[in-house]
């Protein structure tokens, strides 16, 4: 509760400033606090959210002069011979991660929620959720040490698939499995959690007169518990989904740690990177961003409106 | 659910161990390998223990990499982590509890706009954010990374949820009738029935803000700015065992680089620990919304 008295000032003085802006003729006393409160957030989505968004757009339409350029970026990034390999790239990591975050997430929550030692129960989602506490180039880092089979706790296993070096390990074919691994070892645990909780939230009648009618644990898992769930795998299939098409730090480390056996434009953004630092052609880089922006957003449209999403609102 | 039979239990049993090895068995392994010296940890049995000796040293090699530039990384991540911290809040809860409970024209607006918003990745927006900051010369200031961080539209969107579903509009009508104002029914009435929803806000800014990489690297452009996770990235290029071409007076070591990584993570692993059970109920603020 100590955020409390600043928020108060900070309110109060956007109260102020707002005031005059608005000669609306209300009473006063009557003007309508939901203003006040939401102002700073309004001004940070315009500036953080709005702002960039179409700044972006009129970057990825304009060329460094400043001039109209039609589609001219789009058409340069497009034809750019790393283009659709990293194209390919993210396509194949997202692939592989979306179906093993939908399979082994529900799946291990129907589990871990049939679970009736309360304990072990606990337990199984502690454990499951702590990689979550590794993000970023950490988790990248550590998952370094594991593909690397001189130091890896699994090299045992590295060297059974026939993996004797760092190298062999990271070949590029592997890349979107290994990338989709890093991911999944990280975020999964957060979805388990979040799919237990909606789990948890499914009446008991409704499950006892399942069990009453015959249903084994198979058929309710199935036929009750997981349309109850659509939502929520919706939900984390657009999360995941959003993020997924942005990867960047896992390809970057990796090429830094290889040697540049993993090149530093296999990933879409890393493309938009490149021409944004490397080739000082911020509107290339604004055309991919955009690109990027308006895939995201479009597969997340699907998602939502398929999934039954903010149905309320 | 009751898994029926003894086989599909055991089944079941096993697919759940399998899944506990494979994501605690990194971790254990990363814990042990900061105790050892860089030929143990090729050499000896993955999962022993090394020596306090041992973790001495490749601490030390870790905090004077550089002429200290670890610990000037761990501040700057404490600074943009808590700086961005404490603004997310005051911004995005009062937010929240407007969407949800009070009445104004753009409400409807500004929540489609936020739903929007939360769909886009965050990285989605770096690089425009970073053109619009560069031409108002934020470029390499704290604020170049705080004050994006600070935008937090899932956390509006939990605060939102919450207060929509957690607290009935006539508490508010009763107090507003006892003569409190606006603000007063916000910060007696609202804020503290809100304490799991500000702490969980809190949390997962704080979380995303630590490990935040593609941000600050776009940002900062100099080391003695960059946090804790963009400076791996340095110690890694620093890393013979990775980087070859790296071996030299200021090189670094895999069980020194293993230190890195587990300091880097431990602020949040800290959090995490403390603040797992109210989190899992936390979580799922959301799930109550049928």
């Amino acid at each position: 509760m100590t955020i409390a008295p600043p928020s108060d000032q900070l309110a109060a003085g956007a109260f102020e400033r707002r005031r005059p802006a608005r000669p609306n003729g209300r009473a006063p006393g009557r003007t309508p606090i939901g203003y006040v409160f939401v102002s700073l957030y309004a001004l940070l989505a315009l500036a953080f959210g709005v702002f960039p968004s179409l700044y972006a757009v009129v970057l990825a339409f304009t060329n460094a002069d400043g001039g109209f350029a039609g589609a001219g970026n789009f058409t340069k990034v497009v034809g750019d011979f790393r283009f659709w390999p990293a194209v390919l790239h993210v396509t194949l990591y997202l692939v592989i991660w979306l179906v093993a975050l939908v399979v082994f997430v529900v799946g291990l929550a129907l589990l871990v929620h049939a679970v009736r030692v309360r304990w072990a129960g606990t337990a199984l989602r502690f454990v499951y959720y702590l990689p979550g506490a590794l993000a970023g180039a950490s988790s990248v880092l550590l998952w370094l040490f594991v593909l690397d089979p001189t130091a890896s706790p699994v090299s045992g296993l590295l060297h059974a698939f026939g993996f004797d070096s760092f190298v062999a390990v990271i070949q590029p074919g592997h890349l979107p499995a290994i990338f989709a691994i890093i991911a999944f070892w990280t975020g999964a645990g957060g979805w388990i959690v979040i799919m237990y909780g909606a789990l948890n939230n499914i009446s008991t009648e409704m499950l006892e007169a399942a069990q009453v009618d015959g249903a084994n644990a198979v058929q309710i898992a199935l036929r009750i518990q997981l349309p109850l769930l659509r939502k929520w795998i919706a939900y984390m299939g657009v999360m995941s989904l959003a993020a997924g098409t942005q990867l960047f730090v896992e390809p970057q480390l990796l090429s830094q740690a290889s040697n540049a056996v993993v090149p530093n434009d296999y990933s879409l953004n890393q493309l938009a990177y490149q021409y944004a630092f490397q080739q000082n052609d911020f509107n290339g880089a604004a055309a991919i961003s955009l690109i990027l922006l308006v895939v995201a957003l479009l597969l997340s449209w699907v998602f939502v409106t398929r999934g039954g999403l903010f149905e309320k609102e | 659910m009751n898994l029926r039979g003894w086989s599909g239990r055991s089944l079941a049993g096993v697919v759940m161990i399998l899944f506990v090895f494979f994501f605690a068995v990194p971790i254990v392994w990363l814990l042990l390998s900061v105790t050892k010296s860089a030929k143990a940890l090729t050499v000896a049995n993955p999962f022993s223990v090394g020596s306090w000796h041992d973790f001495v040293a490749n601490w030390n090699q870790l905090f004077g990499f550089q002429d200290g530039a670890v610990t000037t990384w761990i501040g700057n991540s404490a600074v943009y982590a808590g700086g961005a911290l404490v603004l997310t809040l005051l911004v995005s809860i009062p937010a929240g509890y407007a969407l949800a409970l009070t009445e104004f024209k753009l409400r409807r607006a500004l929540l489609v706009l936020t739903l929007v918003v939360m769909l886009i990745p965050s990285t989605a927006l770096v690089l425009p954010i970073f053109l619009e900051l560069n031409s108002a010369g934020l470029i390499g200031s704290p604020l170049s990374v705080i004050l994006p961080m600070s935008f937090f539209p899932f956390g509006v969107y939990l605060t939102y949820i919450y207060f929509s579903t957690s607290i009935p509009r006539d508490l508010l009508a009763a107090a507003r009738i006892d003569g409190c104002t606006e603000v007063q029914v916000f910060t007696r009435i609202a804020l503290p029935l809100g304490a799991p929803i500000v702490a969980l806000v809190a949390f997962f800014s704080f979380v995303q803000n630590w490990n935040n990489f593609f941000l600050p690297f776009v940002m900062l452009p100099s080391s003695d700015g960059y946090p804790i996770q963009v400076g791996l990235t340095s110690l890694l290029a620093s890393t013979p065992a990775f980087n070859p071409s790296s071996a030299g007076s200021d090189s670094v070591q895999l069980p020194t680089l293993a230190l890195a990584t587990v300091v880097s993570v431990l602020p949040v692993l800290i959090v995490f620990l403390f603040s797992q059970r109210f989190l899992v109920s936390g979580m799922t603020a959301g799930g109550t919304k049928e």
